[in-house]
């Protein structure tokens, strides 16, 4: 499909520009959620979670709501999935990461068999995995929630910035001045799941969680305040998602890898920008 | 005895964690001007104290209170999160404010103007003005340590709840840190430290309050809460633990742990006074 075919055909041209909006919207999400996830040591949070979501999707098909109302069904399992997993991280019993990798590859091992047992095609196996091959699955619905996500966590953000801060960075200090960390922790955990099942269709179980990794990760190469690294991860974020979105529909790859690869090449030229600035 | 009034106080409290009690049958209170360093082994229950003291843990019996309208400045350990956070010096002082109703209302990062003055002032005040852009990561462990306790200023200039200020800190910044906080107490600052330096505890500390339940004389041992000169007296006379050496026999067995004891004041133990440290809350800028 090349750019010309997709401009002289106004259906795809709306599919073209729903997907971008949805993925950017995506983007600004997952790279402001990552900040806190990433140096609160909760990375595998946003892992984890994109595993149940394929879970999730499972569920779905063998529910027989998949389609018209696989995003419905999801949240609930994932946002149910994203405080079990904050619970568990937070026990002493048993360590947060292994708590994580506990929950998420139990859930792709029964997703997996749900898969096996209905008998779902390989090639859907693949899309939820990797992300869909083509746009036009992405709906009116998809758009209209990942606006509704974008505005939940843009006012949170805004509203709690200090306090979101003060816990990522001290925890016990930030609860002796009276924050209710546990909310917060639980706010962050739900936002991150609705992020992850918005995102996932476009861009796939497994590369959704490179969006909450990469931005931060890039940005903390080069930055060094708390509120440069916000800005600079969900700038970072938004560019590498429509660079690797535009260079998905010229080249017709799939959206998930491209975006990821170019967060990849985003990382490194970052890091070496870093350790020039540092030296 | 002059009464004051008291900023912390603790009665007959017992903390459990894990539903195991920790520290059973403990009263202290702190008062304005003390320097209170809470010492034990590991163990005897110093961080679960901690916990309560700062309203995260609340005792399983008897009452823990600190007076009403008094916050507290905490300064608690370091973390491994911190090591490679990227935030400024500015930054992590100013979140000392947070515990300002006000402060959390405000969307956005900013703080209002007298958040901002407090911050200045301490950050003057503890000598580290010239580093607010500096990313927190970039420095030593003694400066990591003053931000911190600049942004426990921030919070209080009552009472300043420290965890184990110098853990960490190469012995000519630990020497600094305690004139700060020695500065800091003369200032009028009441000073609430748990620290594992037994010697630097009884060398700047007013009263000491040890965990371990060893105090006391036959079977009815418990621990002890009393001026820093009692404290000594009672080591010098066995009827004291050894948590100076550390070397703590928590089984509870009645003998007495004997370790030669070295009674501060020693001239090993002299603390020179601070060079590089400008003079607390009266310069001129």
């Amino acid at each position: 499909m090349t750019i010309e075919a997709i401009l002289a055909s106004p259906f795809l041209t709306a599919v073209v520009i729903r997907s971008l909006i949805v993925g950017v919207l995506v983007s600004l999400c997952s790279a402001l959620l990552g900040v806190s996830l990433v140096l609160k040591r909760y990375s595998m949070i946003g892992d984890g979670l994109s595993h149940v979501g394929f879970f999730a999707l499972a569920l779905c098909t063998a529910a027989g709501v998949a389609g018209a109302y696989t995003m419905e069904a999801s949240l609930p399992v994932v946002i149910l999935a994203a405080v079990l997993i904050l619970r568990l991280s937070r026990s002493k019993k048993i360590k947060g990461d292994a708590a994580c990798a506990i929950v998420s590859t139990g859930a792709v091992a029964i997703g997996t068999l749900i898969n096996n047992i209905l008998g779902v095609r390989s090639a859907d196996v693949c899309s939820s995995l990797f992300g869909s091959a083509s746009l036009v699955t992405l709906t009116d619905k998809d758009l209209w929630l990942s606006v509704i996500l974008s505005a939940l966590v843009l006012v949170w953000y805004v509203l709690c910035a200090r306090r979101i801060f003060a816990v990522t960075f001290d925890e016990p200090f930030a609860r002796s001045a009276g924050v209710h960390t546990e909310v917060l922790d639980l706010v962050m955990a739900i936002l991150t799941g609705i992020t992850i099942v918005v995102g996932m269709k476009m861009m796939g179980a497994i590369m959704i969680s490179a969006l909450i990794l990469f931005p931060p990760m890039t940005a903390m190469r080069v930055t060094g305040s708390f509120r440069a690294t916000v800005w600079v991860s969900a700038v970072v974020s938004v560019i590498s998602f429509a660079m690797g979105f535009v260079l998905a529909c010229l080249f017709s790859l799939q959206t998930g890898a491209t975006v990821v690869t170019v967060q990849l090449v985003m990382f490194l030229a970052f890091a070496a920008a870093g350790k020039g600035i540092k030296r | 005895m002059e009464v004051k009034k008291h900023l912390i106080e603790a009665r007959d409290v017992t903390l459990s964690y894990d539903g195991r009690p920790v520290v059973e049958n403990l009263s202290f209170s702190v008062t304005p001007g003390m320097y209170l360093c809470i010492v034990g082994a590991n163990g005897s229950g110093k961080s679960t104290l901690m916990r309560a003291v700062t309203g995260i843990l609340h005792p399983a019996s008897g009452t823990l209170t600190v007076a009403e309208g008094v916050s507290i400045g905490y300064l608690p350990q370091q973390s491994e999160i911190q090591r490679d956070f990227p935030a400024s010096v500015w930054e992590v002082t100013l979140s000392g404010n947070l515990g300002r109703v006000k402060n959390r209302l405000w969307p956005g990062f900013g703080y209002d103007r007298a958040s901002v003055e407090r911050a200045e002032k301490a950050l003057a005040m503890l000598g580290m003005d010239g580093l607010k852009k500096r990313s927190y990561n970039e420095l030593s462990g003694g400066q990591q340590q003053r931000v911190l306790l600049a942004r426990a200023l921030c919070a209080s200039d009552t009472l300043l709840l420290l965890d184990e200020p110098v853990t960490g800190l190469d012995p000519d910044a630990a020497r600094e840190m305690y004139a700060i906080i020695r500065r800091l107490h003369e200032n009028g600052t009441a000073i609430l430290m748990v620290t594992h330096d037994m010697e630097a505890a009884l060398e700047e500390s007013t009263h000491i309050l040890c965990l371990c339940q060893r105090h006391g004389g036959g079977e009815d041992r418990s621990n002890f809460f009393g001026t820093a000169e009692e404290y000594r007296a009672g080591l010098a006379d066995d009827s004291g633990c050894s948590c100076c050496g550390m070397e703590h026999n928590r089984s509870g067995s009645a003998d007495p742990v004997r370790k030669p004891i070295q009674i501060p004041g020693a001239p090993s133990l002299e603390l020179p006074r601070p060079t590089r440290m400008p003079p607390l809350g009266k310069e001129e800028k």
